[in-house]
């Protein structure tokens, strides 16, 4: 079983997605215009000690990935936990191309210039094949990266969960073990839900992001059966969305998070290098016991 | 007894509604309806959902309670007709109508028949929005000089082939999708709009359709401002919609994330000091038991779920709102032609 770090530092401060005002991100994306402009903070990061960079498969994220592999030993025990689909890409899509119009601009390689009738008659005997071939596509920039650790964004997790269709999963996390040796993981907002589900497929004790804050924003259903999971059942947390989008303050939100001993890993994401030591050995100090 | 559902459309918001339906603690999916066999066969090898590719014969064949429709914008009309006709509840996606003839029809038998009628103009369930129209009730940026309504976003960010969506009579362009969205909040918060002068709907990459619309819009109540609408503008990663209110008082800036308050002097009564006061969406949340996208989706099939489990007409986002939006839609359409 993968040991995941305490500190997981995410990426949504470098692409401008902030929950809490769209201002903000205006601001953010200003900042982190260039690509040295993430590498400098992720290299703050890394001099605090943080080994893992969880974030999304923007595209991006291809231009750190090269620049990780043109520097192998400084980066040898850096990790990514690329978490994918960078659904806004495909949602832009979809509202401009329709559904088959985005598998036709999205699916990589053979399927694309095949995209006939036989093509179609291919996709539809085969969809779990056409999600490895999705996942491929996604993960394709991080080959000679270290991942040990696979996870897919919540709009599709929830997407799945409230289709039910389950199957996916079972698909999805047997691939991601054979074909990448990793662990797979789920972002999701709505965990209880999520677990009962993942348990029903057969996928015991899993990795699940999700929201864990003290307001319980964004914990569906209620913090109180969120409290129950993370008390009660075999999992793997990280918790995510700590500081309720900003509006608890550090030192309580994650005091909070001191109250269930099972969550393995917080995730959290910042721009400067002192909000990031802080952070992160307030973090370490209150999660120790766990 | 769970209550029957359908959804008719599996695009990005039929999808959407369908993940939102199942797990709905009143509601079941029973049927889903689409002309794709693609996702028809996603759904028949992974779900115990029936599928279908004809409306009329899913809803002869499964006695729903209601159905979704979330077709094109040019199927509404003859879908919730005939589904309103066999007394079925009907939430429909947002535009309403491409014609005002048609919807005044479906208005009106919806009346006729005592059916719950929603339409998807989802900003209507963001807690930022709701606050807005309470502190606007309560008049706390005084009388109002001015507003703005705004939408941008990066849908059409290159020129390109065509899809439905650039056809305008199929109501393809910017202000059927995007524009609808803005029309509808500022009717239902600020007042409605009666005219609309110096319109521009403005071709960016689109070929047959306009890219982006700006509007000067009087208010029944005689309030004025401006329309702003772009969906070709990539430097938001997605639609983002705001209104701002300026008041011989102070100031409110609303988007679906913050509600920025300037007021030149103290309300105790709101708790509002002098000058700005931010609150964030984290405060006026709807907690929802499934989340998908954001809250406003499961908040929204909640409110329309309750109103059929409670027998009473939805006051948000009813048949006859929705139509009126279509109406200043109309407006607009007609001063940019003159």
């Amino acid at each position: 079983m993968i040991i995941m770090d305490k500190v997981l530092f995410g990426d949504n401060q470098f692409f401008a997605v902030s929950h809490l005002s769209d201002e903000k991100s205006r601001e953010q994306a200003i900042r982190f215009k260039d690509d040295e402009a993430i590498i400098r903070v992720l290299d703050q990061a890394m001099e605090t000690g943080i080994n893992t960079f969880m974030c999304t498969t923007h595209d991006r994220i291809a231009n750190i990935c090269d620049h990780m592999r043109e520097n192998p030993e400084k980066y040898k025990d850096f990790n990514i936990y690329p978490c994918m689909p960078y659904a806004h890409k495909y949602a832009n899509a979809v509202t401009d191309l329709g559904i088959i119009g985005t598998i036709k601009q999205y699916v990589p390689g053979n399927i694309f210039s095949t995209f006939t009738k036989g093509g179609v008659a291919y996709l539809r005997k085969d969809f779990i094949g056409l999600m490895e071939l999705l996942v491929d596509a996604e993960l394709k920039m991080f080959k000679g990266i270290n991942t040990p650790v696979i996870l897919i964004q919540n709009v599709v997790v929830d997407m799945v969960l409230g289709l039910k269709m389950y199957e996916v999963f079972k698909a999805f996390d047997s691939y991601i073990r054979k074909k990448y040796n990793a662990e797979p993981g789920y972002i999701t907002m709505n965990m209880p839900v999520l677990l009962d589900v993942l348990n029903s497929v057969g996928i015991e004790n899993p990795i699940i992001c999700s929201s864990i804050n003290k307001l319980g924003f964004r914990m569906s259903g209620g913090k109180e059966i969120y409290e129950k999971y993370l008390t009660g059942k075999q999992f793997r947390p990280i918790a995510m969305q700590v500081l309720a989008a900003g509006a608890l303050r550090p030192k309580e939100a994650i005091e909070y998070l001191s109250r269930f001993k099972k969550i393995e890993s917080v995730l959290f994401g910042a721009s400067s290098k002192n909000h990031i030591q802080e952070t992160k050995i307030l973090i370490e100090s209150l999660l120790a016991k766990n | 007894m769970k209550l029957r559902g359908g959804i008719i459309g599996l695009g990005k918001m039929g999808l959407s509604h369908a993940a939102i339906v199942g797990p709905h603690p009143d509601a079941e999916l029973a049927a889903v309806c689409d002309t794709s066999s693609l996702i028809l066969e996603a759904f028949r090898k992974f779900t115990s959902v029936n599928v279908y590719s004809d409306y009329i014969r899913m809803i002869e064949s499964e006695k729903l309670d209601f159905v979704v429709v979330a077709t094109p914008t040019r199927f509404h009309y003859p879908i919730v007709k005939y589904a309103l006709e066999k007394g079925i509840h009907t939430f429909c996606e947002k535009p309403f109508s491409l014609r005002t003839n048609e919807g005044d029809e479906m208005v009106k038998l919806a009346d006729q028949k005592w059916l719950v009628n929603q339409v998807g103009y989802h900003n209507h369930f963001i807690g930022t929005f709701i606050e807005l129209k309470r502190l606007l009730k309560e008049n706390i940026p005084g009388e109002i000089v001015h507003f703005t309504g705004e939408a941008n976003g990066p849908v059409v960010t290159k020129e390109k082939g065509a899809t439905w969506r650039s056809v305008p009579e199929e109501g393809g362009g910017c202000l059927f999708d995007y524009a609808s969205h803005v029309i509808n909040l500022i009717q239902e918060i600020i007042g409605r709009p009666v005219s609309a002068r110096g319109t521009l709907r403005k071709k960016i990459y689109s070929k047959d359709v306009e890219d982006a619309v700006y509007s000067m819009l009087t208010l029944e109540n005689g309030i004025t401002g401006i329309l702003s609408v772009n969906w070709s503008d990539e430097t938001y990663r997605k639609m983002s919609t705001s209104l701002s209110v300026f008041g011989k008082k102070g100031k409110i800036i609303c988007d679906a994330t913050e509600i920025k308050i300037y007021l030149k002097e103290a309300n105790s009564k709101e708790g509002l000091g002098k000058g700005w006061t931010i609150k964030y969406i984290t405060e006026f949340a709807i907690p929802v038991n499934f989340y998908l996208r954001g809250e406003e989706y499961s908040a929204q099939i909640d409110n329309f779920i309750d109103c059929i489990i409670r027998k009473k007409q939805s006051g948000i986002n009813s048949f006859s709102q929705a139509l009126n939006t279509d109406k200043v839609i109309d407006l607009i359409i007609a001063d940019s032609k003159s």
